[in-house]
């Protein structure tokens, strides 16, 4: 049923619908209005949880790691420095293998404090062995987290997973949104069907440690579930589509790429920005296009280098910074066209907050087709 | 004789006359089969379960540290919503519990999760070589707080940690050691099946952080309760129960004399200063809890 709803409400209907049995969180700006609502759902018997009131983001995903071992479905979301105090576990999590999916909504990270949109937070966790899920727009947002549960949990991928969709930007802003019915989410994702569980009945020890001999293999298999989650993705999201009308089978998509002679990438909400800007350049003549990356782990190098070949600049829009080299999108595009000769451009953009408009999308056209590019874009250089 | 089966198998990794080896013996004959044990990283995790072998005929985790007590509170969770009724119970080291892993403690317990936690209490960091932690006695000489020609060791007395979560509310608390098995038993039986959050903190003398024979275990064990330096005691809903009673209380000398240490204090002179303030805690201890049997 379309409703008005904001971002974060929009999130918390799909959880809902997602039963977890369990969820653990710790309140912080921009993800608050989450699960405020999946508090509200519990308290009104909507939502069948035990809801965890943690004292820390570190305890929100071990509880949930402790729950996900026992055999429930759980659920958390956080953002930025709360992410950040969840670092050792994020590893941990993974590692042990438990399909918990969390959601990011995203936010710079201090100092200096602040607490506007940035993907800075998640980025910092793209090693950690999570899946990385970026939304655009609300509906995307509430989308993918039906599908993160059942790609996470598939048993050919036991992963975790992070839907990331931009704080504020998305997470406070009101947008018809799609919320499908809970029996049809119902027949669309099953129960958790778990494959080892802490259980009496039936001992075994789960988290131990491994010497040289063994722990290769462990990081190993955990790459080779990664390697099989883009078959998965690709099915579940096609699934998707089949049921609701909304095909989310691909981990990237293109928008008026197929003529581009310069092609724009990014993740997250900027791409509805790029895309109108796209419509006004291309009115003016310019061949432009877009592709938007929706699952930045595992990363889509094929689909990428297939994407783009027909096109010979690329502008990659980062809001992120890998401090010391690029920003990240960048780095995975140029390694994704490494000998196809095609010129890869990268722009920091929009960190903290800063606002991005049609028209400075249209100034990085204009500085990537001069070839200008690798450089904070929109930097106020009279108050350095 | 027939062998008794046990939970917690022989075979591990641990020293000979390992106290802590002996607790988790102990701790899983007071709960039973159905237990699902939450561990941290630490002396025992690593002396148990070194991949593909392990010691424990109980379900186990180990997650990290520091977040025993949080992964405990997700489980206890978990098998409310699926009506399961197993006990959690954790079983920690000091350093993971007095230290690191105190937040996560503080926040199970202020919500009063149905668990058990355990603290295998050896008084200092025995995994990573004998450094000093929270629960380290003062004086003792650790990596950390070595001894020497302006220390005395470890300057600071051991927290008080039963005090501080039966003030969250637990239901239950008590010490224990692992010198007297049944008590031991007993109070873990009790704790399992009280409902909330319940502590225990098990006195479990390592011989090779604290320097003595594998063989002395239990006599350095019961040494400790025999001069006051460490009560068993219980305490239900934040008031003290029972108290085992000493008989003859014993000078402190005897149970530092028996660990290297405290070598420090005895040679190569005695400190009679510092033995005077260790035998002040033991005293301090008989009077608040009415150790002595008059």
């Amino acid at each position: 049923m379309m409703e008005i709803l904001e971002g974060s409400h929009a999130v918390a209907e799909a959880v809902k619908r997602c039963r977890p049995q369990v969820i653990a969180a710790y309140p912080i700006t921009p993800q608050t209005h989450i699960v405020e609502a999946l508090a509200s759902m519990v308290a009104d018997c909507e939502l069948d949880a035990d809801y965890i009131c943690v004292e820390s983001e570190f305890s929100a995903l071990s509880a949930c790691l402790g729950a996900s071992a026992a055999g429930s479905r759980v659920y958390s979301a956080t953002t930025s420095q709360g992410l950040a105090l969840m670092f050792e576990v994020c590893f941990n999590v993974a590692g042990m293998r438990q399909p918990i999916v969390m959601t990011i909504a995203n936010r710079a990270m201090g100092a200096p404090l602040n607490i506007w949109n940035d993907q800075q937070d998640s980025i910092s966790l793209r090693d950690a062995g999570w899946m990385q899920f970026y939304a655009e727009d609300n509906q995307e947002a509430s989308d993918l987290h039906y599908i993160a549960y059942k790609v996470a949990e598939d048993h050919d991928v036991l992963l975790p997973a992070m839907v990331c969709f931009d704080g504020f930007i998305l997470t406070h802003t009101y947008e018809p949104v799609d919320i499908p019915t809970q029996e049809e989410i119902d027949a669309f994702l099953p129960p958790y069907n778990p494959v080892n569980i802490l259980d009496a009945k039936n001992p075994m020890s789960l988290g131990m440690y491994a010497t040289p001999d063994y722990y290769m293999e462990f990081r190993y298999e955990i790459e080779e579930a990664m390697k099989r989650s883009r078959k998965i993705f690709a099915e579940v999201g096609a699934e998707f589509g089949e049921t609701f009308g909304r095909d989310y089978s691909g981990m990237v998509e293109g928008y008026r790429l197929d003529d581009a002679d310069t092609a724009f990438v990014a993740m997250g909400s900027i791409c509805g920005t790029v895309k109108d800007a796209i419509d006004e350049m291309r009115e003016d003549g310019k061949k432009v296009g877009l592709l938007k990356i929706r699952s930045f782990r595992p990363f889509p190098s094929e689909e990428v280098k297939a994407s783009l070949a027909g096109v010979s600049k690329v502008a990659v829009l980062d809001k992120n910074i890998s401090l010391g080299q690029k920003g990240a999108v960048a780095l995975e595009v140029k390694d994704a066209l490494y000998g196809t000769g095609t010129e890869v451009l990268d722009y920091i953009i929009a960190l903290g907050g800063r606002d991005v408009r049609k028209r400075d999308v249209r100034a990085v056209a204009d500085l990537a087709e001069k070839g200008i590019g690798d450089r904070f874009y929109g930097l106020r250089t009279e108050v350095l | 004789m027939e062998q008794e089966s046990e939970l917690f198998e022989c075979g591990h990794r641990a020293c000979g006359g390992c106290g802590p080896a002996l607790a988790a013996r102990l701790i899983l004959k007071g709960t039973g089969p159905n237990t699902i044990v939450v561990a941290s990283t630490g002396c025992m995790e690593v002396f148990s379960t070194p991949y593909p072998e392990t010691a424990w005929g109980v379900p186990w985790i180990h997650s990290l540290f520091e977040n025993a007590a949080a992964v405990a509170s997700g489980i206890e969770s978990s098998l409310k919503k699926q009506g399961r009724d197993e006990h959690v119970v954790c079983i920690c080291g000091d350093g993971a519990t007095f230290d690191i892993g105190v937040l996560c403690i503080s926040g199970a317990f202020e919500r009063g999760h149905d668990i058990t936690y355990i603290c295998y209490d050896n008084e200092a960091y025995m995994n990573t070589g004998i450094q000093r932690s929270g629960a380290t006695p003062y004086d003792a000489n650790t990596t950390t707080t070595p001894a020497g020609k302006c220390s005395t060791g470890n300057p600071r007395p051991k927290k008080d940690l039963p005090a501080i979560l039966a003030a969250h509310g637990a239901s239950y608390v008590a010490t224990a050691s692992m010198a007297y098995p049944n008590d031991l038993i007993r109070k873990v039986q009790r704790a399992v099946n009280t409902p909330g959050s319940n502590y225990i903190q098990v006195h479990a003398p390592c011989c090779t952080g604290w320097g003595f024979d594998g063989s002395q275990t239990i006599k350095v064990g019961r040494l400790a309760v025999e001069t006051g330096l460490w009560v068993n005691y219980e305490m239900a809903d934040g008031e003290v129960e029972h108290v085992r009673k000493v008989a003859n209380r014993k000078p402190v000398e005897e149970y530092l004399e028996a660990q290297k240490r405290f070598r420090h204090l005895f040679r190569p002179q005695r400190n009679e200063e510092e033995i005077a303030k260790i035998q002040a805690i033991a005293d301090h201890n008989a009077m608040a809890f009415g150790v002595d049997r008059k």
